[in-house]
């Protein structure tokens, strides 16, 4: 048996779910058949739980509908206020998000999560209030009755008689950390009802009559139980593909949703969603438009948009294709996307159509491979779908100059044939007419040609078929002529006009396609945000009518106001940007969140972050109901989020190599200062020095002379590397060539460099036995003691002990550097390492008062620090920390085989156990 | 101590240095050779045969670094390197490049001297090769027996810590830098993994030293690598 193992992009889809999941907070459902089952008891009950925990908890909303035993366990919780809204007269009071935000509580209950916001509020459901609670990390715990589950609802509709409209997104439920059935038996539920427990007595009888009748609360009660059991089920599958008990290998066989012109469209988008979600796979929804569905009235095909928008809502990817064969399209497009299911309507069998095939016949025929499920169409719908008369003499009035043309058309074909008919026979004057029915369909279209097949067979008739100037016919002969003209005129009118239509579709598809291209390749020249936005206007203006205005993000990830335009800005509320810009969401106009503003907020999501909003004014916002004008919006804003990437990265590009080659320029200055300042000092102290070797020997008056002279020069020298270090510190970034290494090493190499200044005083050093390896500089660090052993002997007197102690504290190492001497000038502690700072002014002692400057800026670069203390016993104290870090760790580096010592392995067994200790 | 009578070579470009070098070299009764560029330098260490070179590193014609690895390709002459302070780089490429050891500008002329004599000294002492006892302060290292003895006790090194010192005790004052003690202990591969390197010289120093955070022997250079010092 071949090894199982899970598919990597399952594992991490999963990881990066899990990784989405540890930010957000938890969501915790209590799930209910029916109202009044003690839902909201129950989470009052789970809460209170919490509360005693210590867990801060608020109440966002609670209904308790007058319950004695709710109010009771809700008593003494802190609630949060509810904001007022007006609405039309009256206020109304809803749910604060902005004051639960800003709350921040750990956990909040959130009754009734299909709840629907008052209108004015950031969303309009309650469930999308939770999901930004959710993404803000604050736990949620809700409560949702089963019916009012998107997917169920049809189901329970025509179950129970009664249409809920408040519905949930199953993708809530789903992805639910946590759900608790809360049940109770109907027979309970029915004397709880009559007891009055659950609703108020005047409501009691007609609620129990209508919807709480026995026979509804069992099915609901067990669409509830296995609603709960699928997701029971699922958590299991979720824990054995966690735990690899059996590695779970799924063949994609995923769904179409074909969406047409047909009746109870609803209900195939909701059936499809609620089939994907059980095979658990994912699914498309499409919809073919032809030539035909295009003249469809404009209500009719909002219509089919709109629920091609639930479907998106419903987790479907969708699309609209065009094309004159549906059953081609449909095929084509299942194919292409691997979906072997396909969900179709069922077509009502119309005997009198006896050719008639329907959609699922033919879709089964051109792909036999596939299945095609058929779904029963719900029948209430008809009656809105009926073609509406009204948009016939609508849609004839608007185009009247068409028909006028039609008919001055055949005004001029009979006019022609007038003139014609002496010269030829009556088939070829039929000709003439045939010919002005086909020009006018070109131009004018369907209806138009329509009409001049009409006009043409009168006019045919009355002045040319005997006996002329009557609509009488003498020869009989000539009704077939009629006929067969008028038949001939319509169809070559209905194929010339289908011939246009799709011309025009491919026209408007290639200037889509067009104007993408022509866009990215003004992108890919714009060197400024200034450019890419005057691009991204031009072409949204062009393509969508629309106004644009861009706010980018500053260099400190900061949205700023809309970047100026010549042809005006909409009027941006920066608000609502923000919160499209923070959630990486559409907001605004045609969203779910704050729908009513006029203007549409588009995050600009490039490949590495978000890089700012884009702000659209709609002239007509049914445009972006169509999926090909919103793919296309989407795209434009990709594209100027990914060239406003590329310029930002050019500009980051710019600054390090300007960055880079001033900082080239100044280290080769300042090495070539220390060079030419220190070459002379170097040359006078050696030629001090030899002054002193030169024979005779000098006086002693003169040798004073001269060690003076040296004294001085090395002041100066030590002056000279004061300023140079400090200049390097200080220049922001310093290079520190940091290894790991024990503080014993850097200790013992400093006191050897102060040999000669410390000689004679008392030393103590005390390192702690354990100390770690420690990532420093040791050069660096080596000043940094230098520099405070050299102040310890500068100001205290000689002789006096100086003590160095280090030990682990936290999770750093603190090393002291203590003296006796007269400690730190009082209420200076802090000053004294500030730039040309001294204890003492004008003390006696040398220095310029930098040399603590550079001990902090150095411990600083090593993310550690530095202060210091007069003890109580007296004497100064400077404590050092610094951080502990990861220390590799050492395995002892066994040496290679080829090794000088190799060899010697063998040498000593005995003393080989002894390894060294960490 | 015995004087010892030397040829150096003095390889600077700044004619004071060279002047004060030369005065103090010539002082202890050395002979001193000047010479201010590497190419100049190359010739007299050629013809001149000195028994000591003195570089700076940073010379009109090219990098004193250049100049170290010609002159290694023919000659064994103790080096020692005049540069400026925080340059650790530039010392570590000297020291690899076969430096012996260097003095930080500006310098006096009882650092030089001391240095110098160091360097001299322990030529003389590689001529009497095949010494199997190195002895300092109060350990005794013998290199036939191999065996490490501290008053007269033996001490338990690791192989590693073996290995260390009696590489750096083999060369007294010279410096050694970490890389090279890599190379050598540890082998090619191990390059870069310097904190192995310190580790194992905490634990020896611990083992040698009487106060390890005050070393008279197994000395540091910060940054640099580790000089070993007979002592008194």
């Amino acid at each position: 048996m071949p090894i199982q193992r899970p598919d990597p992009d399952q594992l991490l889809d999963r990881l990066q779910a899990a990784a989405v999941r540890a930010r957000r907070g938890k969501l915790k459902i209590f799930f209910g058949a029916t109202a009044g089952v003690g839902k909201t008891y129950a989470m009052l009950g789970a809460a209170r739980q919490q509360l005693l925990h210590g867990v801060d908890m608020v109440i966002g909303v609670v209904e308790t509908h007058g319950r004695m035993e709710t109010e009771v366990m809700a008593d003494g919780m802190e609630r949060l206020p509810l904001r007022e809204i007006p609405y039309r007269e009256n206020r109304l009071r809803e749910f604060d998000l902005d004051g639960a935000l800003a709350r921040k509580p750990a956990l909040i209950l959130m009754d009734e999560l299909a709840h629907s916001n008052v209108p004015g509020s950031r969303h309009p459901k309650r469930w999308q209030d939770v999901e930004e609670l959710l993404a803000a990390g604050i736990d949620v715990y809700s409560t949702v009755n089963v019916q009012h589950l998107e997917t169920l609802n049809d189901v329970i509709s025509g179950i129970t008689g009664i249409r809920v409209w408040e519905t949930v997104p199953d993708k809530v439920f789903d992805t639910a950390d946590e759900v608790v059935l809360v049940d109770l038996p109907p027979d309970e539920l029915l004397q709880r009802l009559k007891e009055g427990k659950v609703y108020l007595p005047r409501q009691v009888e007609r609620a129990i009559n209508n919807f709480f009748r026995k026979g509804n609360l069992i099915a609901l009660r067990e669409l509830a139980l296995r609603r709960t059991a699928d997701r029971v089920d699922d958590d299991m599958l979720q824990y054995r593909r966690d735990q690899f008990v059996a590695p779970v290998w799924r063949t994609r066989d995923s769904l179409l949703a074909c969406i047409g012109p047909g009746e109870g469209l609803e209900k195939i988008v909701r059936t499809a969603a609620r089939l994907a979600s059980q095979l658990e796979v994912p699914w498309h929804a499409i919809y073919v438009e032809t030539p035909a569905l295009q003249r469809l009235p404009e209500a009719k095909r909002h219509r089919i948009l709109r629920n091609l928008k639930l479907a998106g809502d419903l987790g479907a990817v969708t699309a609209t294709l065009s094309g004159a064969d549906v059953d081609e399209v449909t095929v084509q497009y299942a194919r292409d996307h691997n979906l072997s299911k396909i969900i179709v309507g069922r077509d009502h069998p119309r005997p009198w159509r006896f050719w008639f095939r329907s959609f699922a016949d033919r879709v089964g025929k051109r792909a036999p491979d596939l299945d095609v499920i058929q779904v029963a169409r719900t029948e209430g719908e008809r009656e809105q779908t009926r073609p509406d008369r009204h948009d016939v003499v609508d849609h004839v009035f608007k185009q009247w100059p068409d028909y006028a043309m039609a008919a001055i058309g055949c005004g001029l074909a009979g006019l022609l044939a007038e003139v014609m008919f002496p010269i030829f026979d009556l088939p070829n004057i039929v000709m003439i007419f045939l010919l002005a029915v086909v020009l006018v369909s070109l131009r004018y279209g369907r209806g138009p040609g329509v009409l001049a097949s009409f006009l043409s067979v009168a006019i045919f008739d009355f002045f040319f078929v005997n006996p002329r100037l009557s609509f009488a016919v003498s020869d009989v002969q000539y009704l077939m002529t009629f006929a067969v003209m008028l038949v001939v005129g319509l169809i070559t009118g209905q194929l010339t006009a289908g011939a246009k239509y799709q011309a025009r579709v491919a026209t408007r598809r290639e200037k889509r396609v067009r104007s993408l291209y022509e866009m990215s390749r003004d992108l890919s020249a714009a060197l400024m945000p200034e450019q890419i936005a005057e691009i991204g206007e031009r072409f949204i203006a062009a393509e969508l009518g629309a106004r644009a205005g861009f706010l980018l993000i500053d260099d400190k990830d900061k949205l700023q106001a809309a970047l100026p335009s010549a042809k005006g800005l909409p009027a941006v509320d920066l608000g609502i940007a923000q919160w499209a810009f923070d959630h990486g969401e559409a907001a605004g106009q045609g969203t779910d969140t704050l729908a009513a503003s006029p203007i549409l907020y588009l995050p600009l999501k490039a490949p590495m972050r978000l890089r700012g909003v884009l702000a659209l004014e709609m002239r007509n916002s049914d445009r972006l109901l169509i999926p090909e004008q919103r793919r296309l919006l989407d795209t434009f804003a990709s594209l100027i989020a990914i060239a406003i990437e590329r310029v930002h990265y050019v500009e980051v590009a710019q600054n390090t190599t300007v960055q880079i080659e001033s900082e080239r320029l100044r280290n080769s200055v300042l090495s070539a200062i220390s060079h030419d300042l220190r070459t002379p000092l170097a040359g006078l102290i050696g030629l001090a020095d030899t002054l002193l070797l030169t024979k005779p020997p000098p006086t002693g008056q003169q040798q004073e002379v001269i060690e003076s002279m040296r004294n001085s020069a090395m002041r100066m020298n030590a002056l000279v590397n004061n300023l140079l270090d400090m200049a390097r510190l200080e220049s922001g970034n310093v290079q520190l060539n940091r290894q790991w290494q024990p503080l014993e090493e850097v200790v013992g190499s400093s006191l050897g460099a102060c040999a000669a200044l410390l000689a004679g005083r008392p030393l103590k050093v005390n390192l702690a036995p354990d100390l770690p390896l420690l990532h420093l500089d040791a050069v660096m660090i080596e000043r940094v003691l230098v520099n405070l052993l050299e102040n310890a002997s500068k100001y205290t007197p000689p002789q006096s002990p100086i003590e160095i102690d280090a030990r682990i504290e936290h999770d750093g190492v603190v090393l002291t550097v203590n003296d006796h001497g007269p400690g730190l000038p009082s209420k200076r502690e802090e000053a004294i390492f500030e730039k040309f700072e001294r204890g003492k002014k004008e003390s006696a002692a040398p220095g310029v008062g930098l040399g603590l400057t550079i001990c902090r800026a150095i411990m600083q670069a090593h993310g550690g620090s530095i202060r210091g203390e007069t003890r109580a016993t007296g004497g100064a104290s400077f404590i050092l920390t610094l951080p502990r870090g990861l220390p590799p760790s050492d395995d002892g580096g066994t040496p290679d085989e080829g090794s000088a010592f190799a060899g010697m392995d063998a040498m000593d067994e005995e003393s080989a156990t002894e390894r060294p200790q960490k | 101590m015995s004087e010892i009578r030397a040829r150096v070579l003095i390889v600077e470009d700044d004619a004071n240095i060279r002047r004060f070098v030369r005065m103090a070299l010539e002082s202890e009764g050395h002979e001193a050779f000047e010479a201010d560029s590497i190419k100049r330098g190359l010739i007299e260490a050629g013809t001149r045969r000195p028994e000591l070179i003195v570089v700076d590193l940073g010379l009109p014609d090219g990098d004193g670094v250049d100049f170290i690895r010609d002159l290694r390709g023919w000659s064994a002459a103790p080096v020692i390197v005049l540069s400026a302070r925080s340059s650790e780089a530039d010392k570590i490429a000297a020291l690899d490049a076969g430096a012996d050891d260097y003095l930080v500008k500006p310098f006096g002329a009882g650092e030089l001297m001391a240095r110098v004599r160091a360097q001299l000294r322990r030529q003389t002492q590689q001529g009497i090769a095949g010494e199997p006892l190195i002895r300092f302060g109060d350990v005794c290292i013998d290199l036939t027996r191999r065996v490490v003895e501290r008053n007269g006790h033996p001490l338990h090194l690791t192989p590693i810590e073996y290995r260390l010192l009696t590489y750096l005790a083999a060369q007294p004052d010279r410096v050694v830098t970490h890389r090279q003690l890599l190379k050598v202990v540890w082998g090619p591969g191990h390059g870069e993994d310097s904190h192995y390197v310190r580790v194992h010289m905490a634990n020896l120093r611990k083992k040698i030293e009487a106060e390890a955070s005050m070393p008279r022997h197994l000395i540091t250079e910060a940054g640099i690598g580790y000089r070993f010092v007979l002592g008194e």
